[in-house]
């Protein structure tokens, strides 16, 4: 072949590689685009509203489109609630579950349940709600309502919380169904930080004389710490965001209310419910208000759970 | 000395006694909610689901229009969404080792992985929706594929990172440049494992109603016009479900028996797949 030719050749594929390079780099440039589209975009719909209320937007608990005054204090309030009772419960189940696949499950038993943990979380959002609203929700009504405003209604301080009519939906049934979405993704995370763990160090603790329960709380827990709370803030990433499974059963009703068998909102229901059907400039650019609101409750909620997570696969870098 | 080791023994037959709880609690809501969906749904299931439209209430019909849309948006989703993940992910895994784009990228991406998907419906009904005046199956196509996007990224960039350094490093030394390298010689050895994401990706979306409620919306009746609102099974699902009328909610339930049965199958099949994958490195 002659010369030029092959110089030629060579200097197509460098042209080619150029090309190619910054091709995937346009690409991984897309991704922020879109983050500060959605930003931009957001901000942009939310201005008739920040123009109209400014801050008072966050601390009214006005909903009112009749006289299109909207504050998004309710919807916040209840979407905390429920996202925080969602982790009351999920926090300990999936330390548990954890604990279970990474210590006691035979190992021939342990892929099928580390599939079926992760198939509760493949099951789509709105499949949770219709089965929270017909099958759970009455269940809840007819059997545990009633025996929480019996037992614990009573009490001093915790009463308020847990007394009302027994109807069902509510922030509480909101939390429980959340909690049971929320599950698989703490307890992956969990039993993924827990296998970073050095069997050398489980080994040790074992060699001394420790009981399984120890090795886990006192060697696997504080070795795997920030994992752990970064996987228990990315699960609450998940809750706060949720939407179908929440609109399902929440109940939708924008007052407040002490009890946590009432029906309440959050920022995800309120849009899925009123953001098709609303007229006006200013409802619609409420509701949007309250998508940067959740946008940016759930932006700092999952950063920290990353950062987290990069901490404790950084040390064990070093570590090794 | 006697009574601490008695002690520290029943605090761990409580203690892993209650992780076998945990665990048996967790199945027992997966096993609860799929023993509902049969209960509810296998009952509806016919040929008529698959032949007649949705209907008006108190007549018999189907679904067809809401699969025939699902599967029509999640296609588009897909064909968007794939290229630009593997592409971000290709430059991920070979070209970020420096400089701030690709830390950068990755910390993002993390974050739009479990992004609330009704903030991202709430995107396209601005930027899309509002431009054209109308609700339309591209823009539920187009919210499912920014939810795309995150998911085959992350795949794409793990996949490739298990590609042992020896095979570019051959390739390269046999002359290759470097793009052919990549196309021809580390993704194809990461095929399965990319596949695997696109499939996860593909459930993840099967489900999705929140990004669709102010996209696509929904469409009584057939249609395949991209540009109109559209039919789809979870906003079907979610106002027949929500509907006074029996018969509507009872279809409610076949849909949803469908959808949860797709997904869970497009899930397994991506797990045993990347499994056969590794298993024979």
């Amino acid at each position: 072949m002659p010369t030029f030719l092959r110089e030629a050749r060579l200097k197509r594929q460098t042209v080619l590689d150029l090309l190619f390079r910054n091709m995937t780099r346009f690409a991984a440039f897309t991704v922020l685009a879109l983050l500060a589209a959605i930003i931009g975009s957001l901000v942009v719909g939310s201005m008739p509203a920040i123009h109209a209320f400014g801050f008072g937007f966050l601390t009214s608990s006005e909903w009112n489109p009749v006289t299109d005054e909207y504050g998004a204090l309710i919807p916040i309030v209840g979407t905390l609630i429920t996202s925080g009772i969602a982790l009351l419960i999920a926090i300990p189940v999936s330390f548990g579950i954890a604990i279970f696949l990474t210590e006691l499950s035979p190992s021939w038993l342990r892929r099928p349940l580390g599939i079926a943990v992760e198939l509760l979380a493949g099951i789509p959002s709105i499949i949770y709600g219709m089965w929270g609203l017909f099958i759970f929700a009455p269940l809840f009504a007819d059997h545990v309502e009633p025996w929480l405003n019996d037992h614990i209604g009573t009490w001093p301080l915790l009463g308020p919380f847990f007394s009302g009519p027994p109807m069902g939906i509510g922030m509480l049934t909101a939390g429980i169904i959340l909690a049971i979405m929320v599950i698989p993704f703490i307890a992956s995370v969990m039993r993924d930080v827990f296998d970073v763990v050095p069997t050398m160090l489980k080994e040790s603790a074992y060699g001394l004389g420790s009981t399984t329960w120890e090795v886990m709380w006192k060697v696997v827990l504080p070795y795997t710490k920030i994992g752990v709370v970064g996987g228990i803030m990315l699960g609450l990433g998940r809750a706060l965001g949720e939407t179908m499974a929440v609109t399902f059963v929440i109940g939708n009703a924008h007052e407040f209310n002490k009890s946590l068998l009432m029906p309440g909102n959050s920022i995800s229901s309120a849009l899925a419910n009123e953001f098709a059907e609303a007229v006006g400039e200013l409802y619609t650019s409420s509701l949007i208000e309250l998508g940067l609101i959740l946008f940016f409750i759930t932006f700092v909620v999952l950063s920290l759970a990353r950062l987290m997570l990069y901490k404790l696969a950084q040390r064990e870098g070093h570590g090794a | 000395m006697s009574y601490l080791y008695a002690r520290r023994r029943i605090v761990n037959t409580v203690s892993l006694g209650i992780s076998v709880l945990a665990m048996l609690f967790g199945l027992f809501w997966l096993g609860w909610i799929l023993l509902t969906l049969l209960e509810y749904g296998l009952p509806g299931l016919g040929a008529h689901v698959f032949t007649q439209t949705t209907p008006p209430p108190g007549s018999t019909g189907g679904l067809i229009n809401a699969i025939f849309g699902s599967i029509m948006m999640v296609t588009i989703a897909v064909l968007i969404g794939t290229p630009i993940g593997i592409l971000a992910g290709t430059y991920l895994a070979e070209f970020g080792q420096r400089g701030w784009l690709a830390p950068l990228t990755r910390f993002i991406n993390d974050i739009l992985l479990s992004a609330p998907s009704i903030v991202i419906g709430l995107f396209v009904y601005e930027i899309y929706v509002i431009k054209v005046g109308h609700f339309a199956g591209w823009g539920g196509a187009f919210a499912l594929s920014i939810l795309v996007v995150p998911v085959v990224i992350r795949t794409t960039e793990n996949m490739l990172r298990l590609v042992p350094n020896s095979l570019r490093e051959a390739a390269a030394a046999l002359g290759a440049p470097q793009w052919k390298v990549i196309s021809f010689v580390t993704l194809r050895a990461a095929r399965a494992g990319i596949l695997t994401g696109i499939l996860l990706a593909v459930a993840r979306i099967s489900g999705e109603t929140a990004p669709l409620l102010f996209t696509a919306l929904n469409n009584q009746f057939w249609s395949s016009n991209m540009n109109q609102p559209m039919a789809n099974l979870p906003v079907v699902i979610f106002q027949f479900a929500m509907s006074p009328y029996q018969d509507w909610q009872s279809l409610a339930w076949t849909g949803a028996l469908l959808i949860t049965l797709s997904v869970l199958t497009l899930n397994i099949v991506a797990r045993v797949m990347f499994r056969q994958k590794s298993t024979n490195q």
